[in-house]
This record gives structure tokens, C-alpha cells and sequence, in this order.
């Protein structure tokens, strides 16, 4: 019952992705050509990435807001370390360590100690973004190599499908499979929905939860680094305030905020729509301030809803039990 | 007890009621006469209509048909309130009291008493309530927060509140489930003395032994229909479960010839301080040992800690001769150790999962093909093993929650029976499910045991423990007190190791 909701959901999501698609078109006759709406993708996806674990970590019930401040603080350490003259490669390489030695410290305050994650990567947003001034200052580090920039902004050779978007339609499937068809993706389920209950299954939430907050350093760190060649810059302020973009996609994409529910199709449909949208804005010129605005609004809105139609349901459902049960 | 006083009419009767909810009959053509001065039982299995039944009389729900009396005087309810004034007063399992309120503020709420200004007069507010609680010979501070009082005496403060608001009729909703032997013990004297002052009790309820006690007269339902009513000494337990089941059960408690092989869990010195000390003892295959106690003695604590999820200072655990260490559910469940946990909707279930991915919960590494899960494999352990145990159910995709309280714990069982263990713990197996389903569990375990498991088993439903453990240990205050053979087995027996006290005492609780 539940399920057939949430496919509802999800299907909804994606009819909306067509209609803002055609809404977009009405708007201005170049959204739909291809270089417009490779431009658009590429556009979003950093927190296309970043969406994809921080649907895992709603699932559990636990929350990571520091997500674009360690993409920050990576784009600073591989500039920082790139303009000291190290290789590229071991720049990158030190990027995502420092991304999962992040993640693993959220991890850490969480299970450990206890702390609630929205207090705890409150305080890491601001920590990490501080650190990554610490590291570049107000500097902007530019002339990356050619070859890295190109993967940046470069597209698929022979189509104009932008190669982070690529890479994010891997990792998409990849997420999926490990969701919805390893025993791991089960027990985050059975974790979000009931944590007690899992454990006493013999689940071992402290070390899945662990593992969940250094993958999305991880990703963060991947994000980081797309952003930074993408932009052939990096700075300390890259990508400030996109951990509102990918919690506001992955709530639109039916994953519930109290955990337990939700799946990869609906975060990955809820990606494109929020993008379209700002793409749709942007090309007439609506201002930054309100593309913030919309985003909020799509957040408040994507929690309130199924708060509203579980309302009615469980309404529905206290009727019906008047029935079965005596 | 009192004969059942026929000569005076009764104050409340209710004739022929039927209810349906849309195309379910949910009553057909019941009937209740309640005296003042008497203790009348509804028994009924889960889903036979008892709580419908409640609600009409309640208020919440209005009959379709029928006629109801109150106090000599046709009544129709529309609303709760009304029912309220004509006197019935509903006690709930779960009391819903204000927590950060006082004893005295929640029996008066809403008719506090006043002072100028409008301002609560406390000290007369305090007085009337210590009058109600000490007419029923309750102690209890009327000053006192609600928050962190235990359920039973919730229970009293309900039941102060309602005879503060002059109820005659008082309907009690499985009062007993969730309290000790002397808790409810102390409910029944307080039972006792409101029948004294003329009010009629209602009980519903599952122990079947409360009922013989203190009850003058039972109503038995099935499937929202009633089957019979008459005074208590026309029953025995054998016609009230034929009456509430429809069928024989055959024996409630099989005695399967246990054939005890080797030691299968053995525990020593378990210690964790201020909630068990050095707890030592063993279970062998094919045995079920009890372990019995008053609620707060430390068995669930001890459970927990056997199975690593709690946990504890000192001792070991040993599983088919192997020390467990370190002391986690992983190892202990490796080692073919499981735990049917106390609480069943917040520790046992996924109360939103599927049935489904909850009888597959504990096992899902083992029903993979390779890296994915292997979703035929999933469907045919969750099917091969509720279908084992008779599970009820229209779906495996239905969600736990959609089940009844016997069914759901069930699906725990599935879920613990496909680990294939050798030694299972369960605790309070069968609290709150109905003689059915509590039948059920009694024979699958027998069944477990008499196949090699070794079953520890945690219940404070002592004639439960007496008819199923062949030898049962007793706590008492985070200690192991005692050893009772099924040969010397009686409750009295066990209650005098759970209570310390060796002698009988008068008003022992």
C-alpha cells in the first residue's frame, strides 16, 4: 500500500520534470535544443552528486548539512596543493581524503557520542567552510591543466551529454543497485524506519551509519573536484548554500525526512526538475534571490505534502480500523 | 464472592446492538446487563468485537440497531460527554494523562476548584482528590507530576478521575497487561471497593485466571457476536475458551516429553552494576526454562545483555561451548543465539516495513546471490516460515502494523525461527495477544524445544511459565534467588522467591 504511494510520488515528480520541460519551451524558444539543456544539466550537477548520498543518509533518518562546505574545503585543498606544485592526480587524491576524513569526523560525533546530525553538521558547515578560508584565503586558484578543465565542462565525445552528468548517471545506477537490491540497502530501510527494532535484528547501525557519512564525504570530495575543474577555479566559497538544493531534491524526490522511506528514481527525478526550474528561470532572467526563493518554497513544499496526504490516509486508515479491528 | 445480585435492576442494559461499518459487520444482535456491585468480564479473542462493543457504550461509536439503558432510562449517546454523564467511564490500557500536570490537577481537569480570580484553588483541589484516593485505599500524593508514575498507578488516577466525575459504570480495557502481580493486585482491591460502593466493573481482558477470581459474571463474544453470559460459577476455563474460540485447543500448554541433550547457552557471573548481579545458569537442548520475576527484577536486562545488545561489566556467555566474545548481537547471533525482545511494535518490528522484509530482517546476508538479494529466496523464507506458524495475513507485503497483536508477534518469531538458532530467549512472548495466538506460541515453542532448541523464557504470566518451563529461575531485584523444579512448581511457590517473603502475609501487596 504504502509502496503503490510512493510510486505515485515519483511518478509525479517525473510528469512535472516534462511539464516544466514544456513550460520552459513556452518561456523561450532555445530551452529545448541540445546545447541548452546540456548547459542546464551540467549546471546542476554537483548537487546531482551530492544528492545521491544524501539520499542514503535521509533514509536513515540522519541528515548531512555540511555537504557543500566539503565541497568547498576540497576545491580549496586541491587548488592549494595544485598551486604548491603538486600533481594533479595527488592533489585530487588528497582531496578526497581530506572529503572522507570529513565525513568520517560527522560520522564520528554522530554514532559515538550521540549527537544529533542536524546539530552536528550545522556546526561542520560552518567548520569546514572556515577551514577551506583557512586554506586559500580569498584567493582563487585558475590554470588548471587543460585536460582537467575539459573533463569539466567537456561533453561525452560525439554527444552533448556533459561528462559530470555521465559520471552522475553511473553513480545514479550504481546507488540504485546498492538501494534496492543488496542487503545493505535493506537494513538502511529497516534502520530508518526502526532503529531499535534493526538493531535488535543484529544490524550493525553504528558502523552502517558511520560508513554513510564518509561516503558522502566522499561524494562531496568527487563534487568538490567536478566543481573545481568545471569552473577551472577553486575557491573557499565554491558552491556556498547548494546543501539547501540537495536536501530540498531529495525530499522532493518522496524521501521521508523521518527516514525509512524514499527511493533512487524519485531523488534522481526530483534532481532534474529543481534544475529545469532554475534553468527555466535563468534563461528569463529571474534574479539569483528568487531562484533561492523557489528552491525554499519547493522544500517546503515537498516536506508538507506528505505530511498532508499521510494525514489523510492514517484518517482514512482510523476509519477503516474502526472496522476490522474490535 | 457475593451472590450475583439478580433481584435489583441492573444499571445498564443493552439489547441486540448491531454495528457496521460500511459492508463489515462488526456486532450482530449483542447483549450485556450490568448490576451494581458486580465485576463482569467481556472476553472475546482479538478481533471479536470487544472494543466496538466499548466504544458504543462509550459514545464514540452509535449503534445501528438495539436499545440501550442506562440507569433504568433509554439512552443514546451522540458523544463521548454524554456518556460520560450518564455515569461510564471508560479506563483505557494506555491512560492518557498530562504528563507535567499533578495528580490532583488531572482528576479535576477541567473542574478545578476555584478561588477569586479565577485562580485554581490548589489546597482544596488537593483535599478532594486525597479524599477520592484514600476512599479507594490508594496511596498516592495528589501534588504529585503524573510523569514518572508507573501505568498502574496511572490506571488509579484515571479511576479517581472518574468517580470524581460520579461514574457508576466503569469499563476497564485489558487493565492488567502491563502490570506486576502486586500492582494488580492492589487494582483489585480498589475493584473491590468500588463494587462495594454499588458501581459495576467491566473488564476486559486475556487472563483468564483474573477472571475466575474476581469476577461475578462473564459475557463471552466471537466474531462480533455474543455467544453466552452468565455467573462466573457456570464456567471453567476449558468452556471459555471452547465459547471464545469456537473450537477445542486441545491441551493450553502441551507437555512435550523434552528429551534435554548438552548445555546449549550457559551464562556465568553476569554483572552489570545496579541492574544484575553474578547471574549464573544454564539451558540445555530441548529445554525450556522459565525465568519469572516481578517487572523491574532485571530478566529483560539480563535478555539484553545475553544477547549483547546491553551492556554488561562482567561475566561470560557461552553459546554450544563457545565463550562469546566480544558480547554483540553479531557474534551472538553467529553463534545461533536469538532474542524475542519484550517489547514487540518498538524492538521486535519494522512496525512500516513489509511482513516480509521482517521475517527476512535477521538473515539478510544469507538469502543473496552474490552481491544482490535474492528476491525468490526472500519470498520463500518469509512464506516458508509464517506459514509454519499459521500466520494471518493477506499479504507478506502488507505492512507489520496491518496485523493483530498474536500475528505480529508471529512475524518476530519467523523472523528469529530463520536464523535457525539453538538457543532462544524470549520474553514476554504472549503479552497483550489473544488465547489463540497464544496457544499457537505456546505449541511452537513446545514443538522448538521437543526438535533440540533450548528456550529461555522471560513471563510474568506465571501460570504461562508453570504450564510451559520445566524448571523455572526466579529474580528478584537484579539477583537470581532460586530454582523451582516443575515437580514444586506452584505460583505460590515463585511469587515467594519474586517477593522475598517466605511466610504469608495478609495484603501482601
Amino acid at each position: 500500500m504504502k509502496r503503490r504511494g510512493l510510486l505515485g510520488w515519483e511518478l509525479s515528480v517525473i510528469v512535472l520534470v516534462f511539464v516544466a520541460l514544456f513550460g520552459g519551451a513556452l518561456l523561450s524558444p532555445d530551452f529545448l535544443t541540445a546545447s541548452n539543456l546540456s548547459f542546464l544539466t551540467a549546471n546542476f550537477s554537483e548537487v546531482a552528486l551530492m544528492s545521491l548520498t544524501m539520499t542514503l543518509i535521509i533514509l536513515v533518518a540522519e541528515i548531512d548539512l555540511s555537504v557543500a562546505s566539503i565541497l568547498g574545503l576540497c576545491s580549496a585543498v586541491l587548488g592549494a596543493l595544485f598551486a604548491a606544485g603538486w600533481p594533479m592526480p595527488l592533489a585530487i587524491l588528497a582531496a578526497f581524503g581530506v572529503g572522507g576524513l570529513a565525513g568520517l569526523f560527522n560520522g564520528l560525533l554522530v554514532t559515538r557520542l550521540g549527537l544529533p546530525s542536524l546539530a552536528v553538521t550545522i556546526g561542520t558547515l560552518a567548520l569546514y567552510r572556515g577551514l577551506a578560508y583557512v586554506v586559500l584565503g580569498d584567493k582563487a586558484i585558475a590554470d588548471f591543466p587543460a585536460f582537467y578543465t575539459n573533463l569539466g565542462f567537456g561533453s561525452i565525445p560525439g554527444t552533448q551529454i556533459p561528462i559530470p552528468m555521465a559520471l552522475f548517471a553511473v553513480l545514479a545506477v550504481i546507488t540504485a543497485i546498492v538501494l534496492h537490491g543488496t542487503a545493505f540497502g535493506r537494513s538502511l530501510y529497516a534502520i530508518g524506519a526502526n532503529e531499535i527494532a534493526a538493531r535488535f535484528a543484529g544490524l550493525q547501525v553504528t558502523r552502517v551509519k558511520l560508513s554513510l557519512f564518509v561516503l558522502s564525504g566522499l561524494m562531496s570530495a568527487l563534487a568538490g573536484t567536478v566543481y573545481t575543474f568545471r569552473f577551472a577555479s577553486a575557491r573557499a566559497d565554491n558552491a556556498s548554500g547548494f546543501e539547501l538544493s540537495v536536501i530540498a531534491a531529495v525530499l522532493l524526490g518522496g524521501v521521508s525526512i523521518f527516514g525509512g522511506k524514499g527511493s533512487v528514481v524519485g531523488t534522481v527525478a526530483a534532481v532534474f526538475l529543481i534544475g529545469i526550474i532554475n534553468g527555466a528561470l535563468t534563461i528569463v532572467d529571474v534574479s539569483n534571490e528568487i531562484l533561492t526563493i523557489v528552491t525554499g518554497l519547493l522544500l517546503i513544499f515537498s516536506v508538507l505534502l506528505p505530511n498532508l496526504l499521510a494525514r489523510v490516509r492514517s484518517a482514512r486508515e482510523r476509519r477503516a480500523r474502526g472496522r476490522a479491528v474490535s | 464472592m457475593t451472590e450475583t445480585p439478580t433481584s435489583t435492576p441492573p444499571l445498564l442494559t443493552l439489547s441486540h446492538a448491531s454495528k457496521a461499518f460500511g459492508p463489515v459487520q462488526a456486532l450482530s444482535d449483542v447483549s450485556i446487563e450490568l448490576f451494581p456491585g458486580e465485576a463482569h468480564a467481556l472476553l472475546g479473542e482479538n478481533g471479536a468485537g470487544k472494543s466496538t462493543f466499548v466504544k458504543i457504550l462509550a459514545g464514540v461509536h452509535r449503534r445501528d440497531s438495539g436499545a440501550l439503558q442506562v440507569g433504568g432510562q433509554d439512552a443514546n449517546f451522540h458523544s463521548p460527554g454524554e456518556a460520560t454523564a450518564a455515569g461510564i467511564a471508560i479506563i483505557y490500557q494506555e491512560p492518557t494523562l498530562f504528563p507535567d500536570l499533578s495528580v490532583a490537577e488531572n482528576v479535576l481537569m477541567g473542574r478545578q476548584p476555584l478561588a477569586g480570580l479565577g485562580r485554581i484553588d490548589r489546597a482544596t483541589m488537593r483535599q478532594q482528590v486525597a479524599k477520592i484516593l484514600s476512599e479507594l485505599g490508594v496511596n498516592l500524593d495528589p501534588a504529585r507530576r503524573v510523569r514518572g508514575l508507573s501505568i498502574a498507578d496511572q490506571q488509579l488516577v484515571e479511576i479517581a478521575k472518574a468517580l470524581s466525575l460520579n461514574a457508576n459504570i466503569l469499563i476497564m480495557d485489558e487493565p492488567t497487561a502491563a502490570l506486576t502481580l502486586s500492582e494488580t493486585e492492589r487494582l483489585f482491591k480498589v475493584v473491590r471497593s468500588l463494587r462495594a460502593r454499588g458501581a459495576a466493573v467491566l473488564f476486559i481482558t486475556h487472563r483468564l485466571e483474573e477472571v475466575f477470581a474476581e469476577c461475578q459474571r462473564v459475557t463471552i463474544m466471537r466474531d462480533g457476536m455474543w455467544v453466552s453470559s452468565g455467573p462466573i460459577a457456570e464456567y471453567d476455563t476449558d468452556k471459555v475458551v471452547r465459547q471464545m474460540v469456537g473450537r477445542d485447543l486441545g491441551e493450553l500448554y502441551p507437555h512435550g516429553e523434552a528429551q534435554l541433550g548438552e548445555v546449549a547457552l550457559s551464562v556465568r557471573g553476569l554483572t552489570q552494576p545496579g541492574v544484575f548481579r553474578n547471574i549464573s545458569f544454564e539451558v540445555r537442548r530441548g529445554e525450556i526454562v522459565g525465568l519469572a520475576g516481578l517487572v523491574g527484577a532485571g530478566r529483560s536486562e539480563v535478555a539484553r545483555a545475553i544477547f549483547g545488545i546491553d551492556p554488561r561489566e562482567a561475566g561470560e556467555v557461552k553459546v554450544n561451548g563457545h565463550v562469546l566474545t566480544p558480547l554483540s548481537p553479531q557474534t551472538t547471533m553467529a553463534a545461533g543465539l536469538g532474542l524475542v525482545p519484550e517489547d514487540r511494535r518498538q524492538q521486535g518490528l519494522v512496525m512500516d516495513m513489509s511482513i516480509e522484509r521482517n521475517a527476512n530482517l535477521a538473515i539478510l546476508n544469507r538469502l543473496r546471490k552474490g552481491w544482490l538479494m535474492d528476491r525468490a529466496a526472500e519470498a520463500d523464507n518469509a512464506r516458508q516460515w509464517t506459514e509454519k506458524l499459521r500466520l494471518k495475513a493477506h499479504s507478506l507485503s502488507d505492512p507489520a502494523s496491518s496485523l493483530s497483536g498474536g500475528n505480529q508477534q508471529k512475524v518476530v518469531l519467523a523472523k528469529w525461527l530463520a536464523t535457525n538458532p539453538s538457543v532462544l530467549i524470549v520474553d514476554e512472548p504472549t503479552r497483550g495477544i489473544d488465547v489463540g495466538a497464544k496457544a499457537e506460541v505456546h505449541r511452537t515453542l513446545s514443538e522448538l524445544a521437543a526438535s533440540g532448541l533450548a528456550v529461555l523464557m522471560i513471563s510474568s504470566d506465571l501460570p504461562e511459565v508453570l504450564g510451559m518451563a520445566g524448571r523455572i529461575l526466579v529474580m528478584r531485584e537484579g539477583e537470581l534467588v532460586g530454582e523451582v523444579s516443575r515437580a514444586q512448581a506452584s505460583e505460590e511457590a515463585v511469587m515467594y522467591l519474586a517477593t522475598g517473603q517466605h511466610k504469608r502475609q495478609e495484603g501482601a501487596a
